[in-house]
């Protein structure tokens, strides 16, 4: 279709990354949330206790909320990939296109089923009304799995071969499945989809919990706090293990990604790691270094080689300062999220009960926008880190993007849109917290027994 | 019929339910718009609201699925709309966006002057979607769209008589299927008075819809006549005869209270205004561009249509349990004591012995997964690795939540 001349080209690159970023979140909800409401379910129906089911319902109403408002963000999304990029689409539909298209009936599953889910509490016979949304918890991991499919194949291409800016001898299922980067790139997602859900909806009860100034949590409060912190806790030690793996992964298919996230100028035999610092004249000023861990990390050997960015021309390398800022924001956070699971696991099998510090309610209420904060800059580290390259060493952004006009007006009508969206799902949250179910609470006898 | 046409027969599937029945909630919206504000126009309002509920978000799947099947089947021709005709694509995207987010908002309004504004911003959104989506059809039936990046003009491309008229009756249909469908709605439950309410409206829609379908001819025939021409004739024109008799069989059959089947003749109506644009327009997809030349290569075809094809067998039961719970009234909204509790007591969730052993399980399986993932080196190592550090996070969790619950009764 061909490459045209795009003034508004950062523009462009930042409409596309504002609607990722609101996105993304509501993607973690989608992937965890219905998991866990559905665990409150199973524990009504093992133990017939109203506490698990009032729980559940008032979480399936958050649920559908940020579902509703998922769909919208997502429809966005495949919109601007013909808005923004049609000459990627023109050019690539043939090959990645296919994961977007069983996607979709993910993303169809989804929303039938989450409709039986919702407007089911008590319409359906208990037992059914749970296996309504089991399918809701599959169409999530299948839908994550193709659209990182698609994204791990824009990182790390295969499956066809260019002639005359033409994909041929394309092989879809062999561009999207058979991809070393898709297992690392999607396991690494879908534990933080835990994680963010987890600390978030934790969070809030936490904060509850320290505003209540040392009144007793009632059972529900110990209970709601208990679901979601157990599993973030469980999931953030091993999203540094999993994050390590995916790591390794980019040290070998895309090593000036590497460079960037390291700030590593030049090819260097037992490479060091910089902490912090800001990257200027080939090198990371007022950082601090640790002689060869960079080489130990990437490739388990303290005297490794490790590509510099000198390699490749300037104009053919990312914006190093953003890539390593975000890089090194995402592990930094997820350390002490990691830190903060250890210290929850650890009372819990040395004392046998959560942890009981007002500090550690602290640390929960902020792990929340911790770790959204850390979803994000992952995927500026890796989106931002692939730049100039919007398919890695085959299409620059630059021949990618449309040729139409007008982006800046629709940047910003898309940012005040957003702005508004945003206002009214704080609003709607705060509003659901307070508001009664409709249905009377159960007598107070149940959730006393 | 060759593979290259297989997918496009797809979208065009979608596209009829797409317009059939996000239509329906598109046309809600308008209703909304035209029952007016405060008390008076409440009762049609709220109705209008409850009655999509269930189904909204997988109505407007279809448009997701028309996207992407298109995108992965004829990605120059998509590549070409996207890109020329973004200015009614976007439009109808911030539409698509207010409405939804208004959509989830109403389930938190408390007065009914919250209730007008996020109504008001509801309806308008529901107008203008449709109407922007109109008239992208119109500007592709009219052959405004050439071929390549943004190679027509973004703003005259939709923005003459033929794209405006199709935008124009993309919204009076809406209308019309809405108000039918409503109407069969408040049958179904027994609410009389919105039911004659809803069918002097269905009425009143369908001769308008039928008006606009004429003028929409007029139009064409002046501005874009080799279209007038190809639609009247062959087997455009008996598209065109079917949708005629089936819009008019509607009417007739709303007047005589048989809603069920106006449902269906409401869908057969727009089903054959899309064959007949389709036939009409064949072989070309776009000015210049054949059906054949826009698709993709063979392997992407095939896969396209394994996958829909697949995706239905799961897709098309799962919609008409949907369907068949919602019209059979089993999600409709209203309070009913829920079904008593499941017989089991104040049950032990998991015995304490059994936790103890889940909490060994689970560092045997962290420690694992610590072995296999990151010191091991090979392939299969990693995904012995990562399944049992997932094992850990399912199995850790199980040791401790319940246990913990058990604890704090």
């Amino acid at each position: 279709m061909g490459a045209a001349h795009q003034a508004y080209l950062l523009e462009a690159r930042q409409m596309q990354a504002l609607s990722f970023a609101v996105h993304i979140p509501l993607v973690c909800f989608g992937i965890a949330f219905p998991a866990m409401v559905l665990f409150c379910e199973w524990l009504y129906l093992r133990t017939g206790d109203e506490l698990y089911r009032t729980l559940a319902r008032r979480w399936t109403r958050i649920m559908a909320a940020l579902f509703a408002v998922g769909v919208i963000t997502g429809t966005i999304l495949s919109f601007e990939m013909g808005l923004l990029w049609p000459n990627f689409t023109a050019t690539f539909g043939g090959v990645f296109g296919l994961g977007f298209a069983i996607e979709g009936f993910s993303f169809f599953l989804e929303a039938i089923f989450i409709g039986i889910y919702v407007y089911g509490w008590n319409r359906l016979s208990p037992r059914a009304h749970f296996w309504s949304g089991v399918p809701i918890v599959i169409a999530g991991m299948t839908g994550s799995l193709m659209v990182i499919a698609v994204n791990a194949w824009m990182n790390h291409p295969g499956g066809f071969r260019m002639v005359h800016g033409h994909a041929v001898d394309v092989h879809p299922l062999k561009a999207l499945f058979a991809n070393s980067f898709l297992w690392p790139e999607l396991s690494h997602m879908y534990i933080a989809g835990y994680m963010v859900t987890g600390f978030l909806v934790a969070g809030a009860y936490a904060i509850g919990k320290l505003r209540g100034k040392g009144r007793p949590p009632t059972r529900y409060e110990r209970v709601a706090l208990a679901i979601p912190l157990t599993i973030a806790a469980l999931a953030s030690p091993v999203q540094v293990l999993v994050g390590d793996w995916v790591g390794r992964d980019v040290a070998e298919a895309q090593p000036v990604k590497l460079a960037a996230l390291e700030g590593l100028a030049h090819t260097t035999r037992g490479a060091p790691e910089h902490l912090l610092g800001w990257y200027e004249n080939e090198k990371v000023k007022y950082g601090i270094e640790i002689p060869k861990l960079l080489s130990l990390l990437a490739y388990h050997d303290p005297d490794a080689t490790v590509q510099g960015l000198d390699t490749v021309p300037k104009d053919r390398q990312p914006p190093i300062n953003v890539v390593r800022f975000a890089f090194q924001a995402m592990v930094g956070i997820g350390t002490a999220l990691a830190l903060l699971g250890v210290w929850l696991l650890f009372v819990r099998v040395r004392f046998g009960r959560l942890p009981r510090s007002p500090w550690f309610y602290r640390a929960v209420a902020l792990a929340g926008p911790g770790a959204l904060v850390a979803l994000i800059a992952g995927w500026v580290t890796t989106e931002v880190g692939r730049q100039p390259w919007v398919v890695y060493h085959v299409m620059l952004t630059s021949e990618a993007v449309t040729g139409a006009g007008g982006i800046v007006v629709g940047y910003t009508a898309l940012a005040l849109v957003y702005l508004g969206v945003a206002c009214g799902v704080v609003w709607i949250l705060r509003r659901l917290a307070r508001s009664e179910l409709r249905e009377p609470d159960p007598p107070a006898t149940a959730s006393a027994a | 019929m060759h593979l290259y046409a297989i997918p496009l027969i797809f979208v065009l599937i979608g596209l009829v339910l797409y317009a059939v029945l996000a239509g329906a909630d598109f046309g809600a919206g308008f209703w909304q718009l035209l029952a007016g504000p405060g008390e008076r126009g409440a009762p049609i309002r709220d109705y209008a609201h409850k009655a999509m509920a269930p189904v909204w978000e997988a109505n407007h799947v279809w448009l997701i699925f028309v996207l992407t099947v298109t995108w992965t089947a004829y990605p120059s021709a998509f590549g070409a709309i996207a890109s020329t005709l973004c200015v009614p694509l976007f439009i109808a995207g911030l539409g698509i966006v207010m409405r939804g987010a208004t959509y989830a908002l109403r389930a938190g309004t408390a007065s009914v002057r919250e209730q007008d504004r996020v109504d008001l911003v509801f309806a308008l959104s529901s107008v203008l979607t449709p109407f922007a989506l109109g008239t992208v059809v119109g500007a592709i039936a009219a052959r405004q769209v050439p071929t390549g990046n943004a190679a027509g003009d973004i703003l005259s491309s939709w923005t003459g008589a033929t794209p405006l008229m199709i935008g124009v009756l993309a919204v009076a249909n809406s209308a019309y299927i809405a108000a039918v469908f409503l109407a069969a709605d408040a049958h179904r439950t027994g609410r009389h008075e919105l039911e004659e309410e809803l069918r002097r409206r269905a009425l009143l829609a369908g001769l308008v819809a039928g008006a606009a379908a004429v003028a929409g001819l007029i139009v064409v025939h002046a501005d874009a006549h080799f279209l007038y021409t190809r639609l009247l004739s062959g087997g455009a024109l008996a598209a065109v005869i079917v949708s005629a008799l089936a819009g008019a069989g509607t009417l007739a059959l709303v007047a005589a209270r048989r809603y069920e089947l106006a449902r269906y003749s409401a869908a057969l109506a727009v089903a054959a205004v899309i064959a007949g644009w389709a036939l009409a327009q064949q072989p070309l997809l776009l000015k210049g561009l054949t059906v054949q030349q826009a698709a993709a290569p063979h392997d992407t075809l095939v896969l396209v249509v394994v996958a829909v094809l697949g995706g239905g067998l799961i897709l098309f039961p799962s919609l008409a349990l949907l369907f068949r719970l919602v019209l059979g009234g089993r999600l409709d909204h209203g309070e009913e004591p829920h079904a008593a509790a499941p017989a089991a007591g104040p049950a032990q969730l998991l015995a304490v012995s059994s936790a103890g052993l889940l909490a060994r399980v689970a560092g045997a399986l962290l420690l694992t997964g610590f072995g296999t993932l990151t010191i091991a080196e090979a392939g299969w190592a990693h995904a012995i690795g990562i399944c049992a550090l997932l094992g850990f996070i399912v199995v850790g969790f199980f040791a401790i939540v319940p246990a913990q619950l058990a604890e704090s009764e």
